[in-house]
């Protein structure tokens, strides 16, 4: 068994779009129509067979309580891994992303957390 | 007021996030557990790290700050001057008990 798919809920998903391919860097995989909205994926550019991160519509009644009070503590949605969060937070920043915790070393880990500007936080993480 | 502040300085864990607040102001609950958990080896629930911190903003040690959808943690050390003064600069008396 491997994670094929893993899910973010996002408020928009044209400006989620653009943020996790414009700004991060990730690559379109798969866009389908459901209506008003879409199955919507992307993927590493580095393992484009890799895990799909699906950009999913929060307009489910449950999802804004739930990610209002999970940024409202800091709490990331999920957690990318970097090569460097150093580097990345420096690139991010000159491209104006909002960090709610800076670069942080953990012991064997270094972690930041950021807005993804459709209402979730995200952890980017490396290991030494 | 001053009871409070040793009542929170009395508890080895809000000591520990008084630290880590001196490193870096503005914390969210998140960053707080992430420290005390990997630098510290003190693996509490975020529902316990919450109501240290509870202690602590009652105390006035700790001021949070809703900044939009954020809510960061800032260390506040007026109250322990407070204390200092009492004793290291005695003049004039303070009011405090």
């Amino acid at each position: 068994m491997r994670i094929h798919l893993s899910s973010v809920f996002v408020d928009d998903q044209e400006q989620a779009l653009r943020f996790y391919t414009d700004v991060l860097g990730f690559a379109k995989k798969t866009e389908v129509p459901l209506g008003d909205d879409r199955w919507l994926t992307v993927v590493s550019p580095e393992d484009p067979d890799g895990t799909e991160l699906l950009l999913e519509p929060s307009g489910h009644p449950a999802v804004q309580p739930y990610k209002t009070a999970l940024v409202q503590d800091g709490i990331p949605a999920t957690s990318f891994a970097v090569d460097d969060v150093h580097a990345e937070f420096g690139r991010l920043r000159e491209r104006g992303v909002r960090f709610t915790q800076e670069p942080l070393e953990m012991g064997p880990v270094t972690t930041a957390v950021f807005d993804d500007t459709c209402g979730n936080l995200i952890q980017i993480v490396h290991s030494e | 007021m001053t009871e409070d502040v040793f009542k929170a300085l009395a508890d080895p864990t809000r000591r520990r996030i008084l630290d880590e607040l001196v490193e870096r102001d503005g914390q969210t609950l998140f960053e707080i557990c992430g420290r005390l958990v990997t630098k510290h080896g003190l693996g509490l629930s975020r529902q316990a790290i919450s109501q240290h911190l509870a202690v602590l903003e009652a105390a006035g040690l700790v001021v949070t700050r809703r900044q939009g959808r954020y809510k960061f943690h800032d260390l506040n050390t007026r109250p322990l001057e407070l204390i200092v003064t009492r004793w290291l600069r005695p003049d004039p008396p303070e009011g405090t008990s």
